[in-house]
């Protein structure tokens, strides 16, 4: 029974091993292919880089130049941090206020972003970057609102569930001892959502981070983020820079892979909570 | 308490529901207001009925196709995603070493943002269909097999999470009682393992109805819904309706909202079981 049970598990690491390595794959033939020279790349893409092929870091430099990817980075960066942290403080203000305090107006609140939650983008991209260039939310700084009104419904929703099931008798006591809600929220409170607004952050700035089509029409034309920079390099068909796209690859999966590594997992717990959505 | 917090409620809600107004709740009513007119900017619109919503199916096949082509995209994606996760998620249970690296590894896809995981297989799959002398874009089958293993590399390593969390929720001494009594792995597995995960296969099988429903970035990417429009997805064609041609916005938008209608029907299908599900237990 035991040599049985020793040889299936030798079969089954053997089996994940090379399931593993099918994994790694993709991501490891962008990367060699990244240093090879932009005319031996389409035609051979699973062949090692060799002396007539090797070009060192210079997909990396014309990539950058081609793209602006450095300035990429920082829109980027700069969006979802900022976004990030309106969408945790605001919602979880809004999410504590709704859940205690019991009316029409927070039942209203509550079902009107939750049911935000199941609608597609498509169905607003339109309407919603037209409002944006009318009210000239067209920017770096203007998209984090964009982004503060479409998060606001899965955030609340989460932040809610997790208030529900907090005691009210902390609150009160605090009530007592003279805390105006304010102090009470930001004083009290919010320490205790420590743990959900780890999830919260990290489910919006993994979807903000990632987000195409949202950036690219409400400020794509002016400001590139990283998904902007590499769709932009695809160009007019039979132009592209396949050297220059595959650095531009490698560059955008770097950050990601540095997230992962560091919060692995926060990160797995927190994708996972956010399978509520739907 | 209560009586407190009122006088500060527009401090606390104002944020946030002033975000959603504009962003989302102004652009959503207009959006279907906008469905019903014909209009090139959203301030010049002409009321013309359900007329939008005729033309979507009757000026050319591109949204018929576009709706069939994800039809079977979530079909079979649905069947080899579970498939997969599951199988994962059982090896990964076992008192095995390196299971840790393997989830990481399996999970870390999922990650990575539509358009760089669309150009990535793109390399891939041209790379492998060269040998035959064709690429991607030569016809529709091909695009739709490279998004469904895109798919499935990306979305395997997440269901495997949510199937890890179900089997580990079920009790050892369960297991541990039919082996007593006989019971072979196979027969564990089909009779103990499979009915008490049934909950996850429910979430997973929506989440990837949804998603498949939802996708563009990978569409886009990996295709771009060539040749001419034959791979595109439901969201990518709309996005074609509204920015490929002048005079169509109309119609666009109207294939937005029924878009909206479809989804909308699956979530609260999936509220309904899942609740159904619920009192049954």
């Amino acid at each position: 029974m035991k040599t049985k049970n020793r040889l299936r598990d030798n079969i089954s690491i053997i089996f994940l091993l090379i399931l593993a390595l099918l994994f790694l794959a993709p991501i490891l033939i962008v990367l060699m292919n990244s240093f090879k020279g932009r005319f031996f790349i389409s035609d051979s893409p699973f062949a090692l880089p060799n002396a007539d092929t090797f070009v060192g870091l210079k997909n990396y430099t014309s990539g950058i130049a081609k793209t602006g990817f450095i300035q990429a980075f920082g829109y980027s960066l700069f969006i979802t941090v900022f976004s990030v942290a309106a969408i945790v403080l605001f919602t979880s203000m809004t999410a504590w206020c709704i859940t205690r305090v019991k009316s029409k107006v927070s039942t209203i609140i509550y079902y009107l972003l939750v049911a935000s939650m199941i609608v597609p983008f498509q169905m607003v991209m339109f309407t919603m970057s037209k409002m944006a260039n009318i009210m000239h939310l067209d920017n770096p700084v203007g998209i984090i609102l964009i982004y503060l009104g479409f998060g606001a419904g899965l955030s609340v929703f989460i932040f809610s569930g997790f208030i529900k099931n907090i005691p009210h008798e902390i609150e009160e006591a605090a009530t007592i001892d003279g805390c105006n809600p304010i102090q009470l929220f930001f004083l009290i409170v919010f320490p205790i959502l420590k743990p959900i607004s780890i999830t919260v952050a990290i489910l919006n700035a993994m979807w903000i981070w990632n987000d195409y089509l949202l950036p690219y029409l409400v400020i794509g034309s002016n400001y590139r983020t990283i998904p902007i920079a590499v769709q932009y390099l695809q160009g007019g068909y039979g132009s592209r820079d396949m050297g220059a796209m595959m650095a531009m690859l490698v560059l955008a999966i770097i950050p990601i892979v540095i997230f992962y590594l560091t919060l692995q997992k926060h990160i797995i717990k927190g994708v996972v909570a956010g399978a509520v959505k739907g | 308490m209560q009586k407190m917090a009122k006088k500060y409620y527009a401090f606390f809600t104002l944020p946030t529901m002033i975000a959603f107004v504009i962003a989302f709740l102004i652009p959503f009513i207009l959006g279907i207001y906008l469905s019903f007119t014909k209009f090139t900017t959203v301030t010049n619109s002409q009321w013309v009925g359900l007329s939008n919503y005729i033309h979507a199916f009757t000026d050319d096949k591109n949204f018929l196709n576009a709706i069939i082509f994800t039809a079977k995209f979530a079909l079979v994606s649905v069947v080899l995603i579970n498939i997969f996760a599951f199988t994962l998620a059982l090896l990964l249970t076992r008192t095995i070493k390196g299971t840790n690296i393997f989830r990481t590894v399996f999970f870390m896809p999922n990650l990575i943002g539509g358009i760089v995981l669309g150009y990535i297989w793109q390399l891939i799959i041209n790379g492998i269909l060269i040998n035959f002398g064709v690429d991607i874009t030569y016809s529709a089958t091909y695009g739709f097999w490279g998004l469904v293993v895109l798919m499935n590399w990306q979305m395997v390593g997440y269901m495997m999470i949510i199937y890890i969390a179900g089997i580990q929720g079920i009790s050892s001494e369960l297991i541990e009682a039919a082996e007593i009594d006989g019971a072979n792995s196979w027969q564990i597995l089909k009779s103990i393992t499979i009915p008490l995960v049934m909950p996850a296969v429910t979430i997973c099988t929506f989440l990837t109805v949804t998603n498949s429903f939802k996708l563009f970035d990978q569409n886009l990417a990996l295709t771009a819904g060539a040749p001419a429009r034959s791979s595109s997805m439901i969201a990518l064609d709309i996005f074609n309706t509204f920015y490929g041609s002048m005079g169509y916005e109309g119609v666009g938008q109207a294939k937005a909202v029924m878009f909206f209608l479809v989804v909308a029907s699956i979530v609260l299908l999936q509220l309904r079981y899942s609740r159904s599900k619920e009192t049954e237990i």
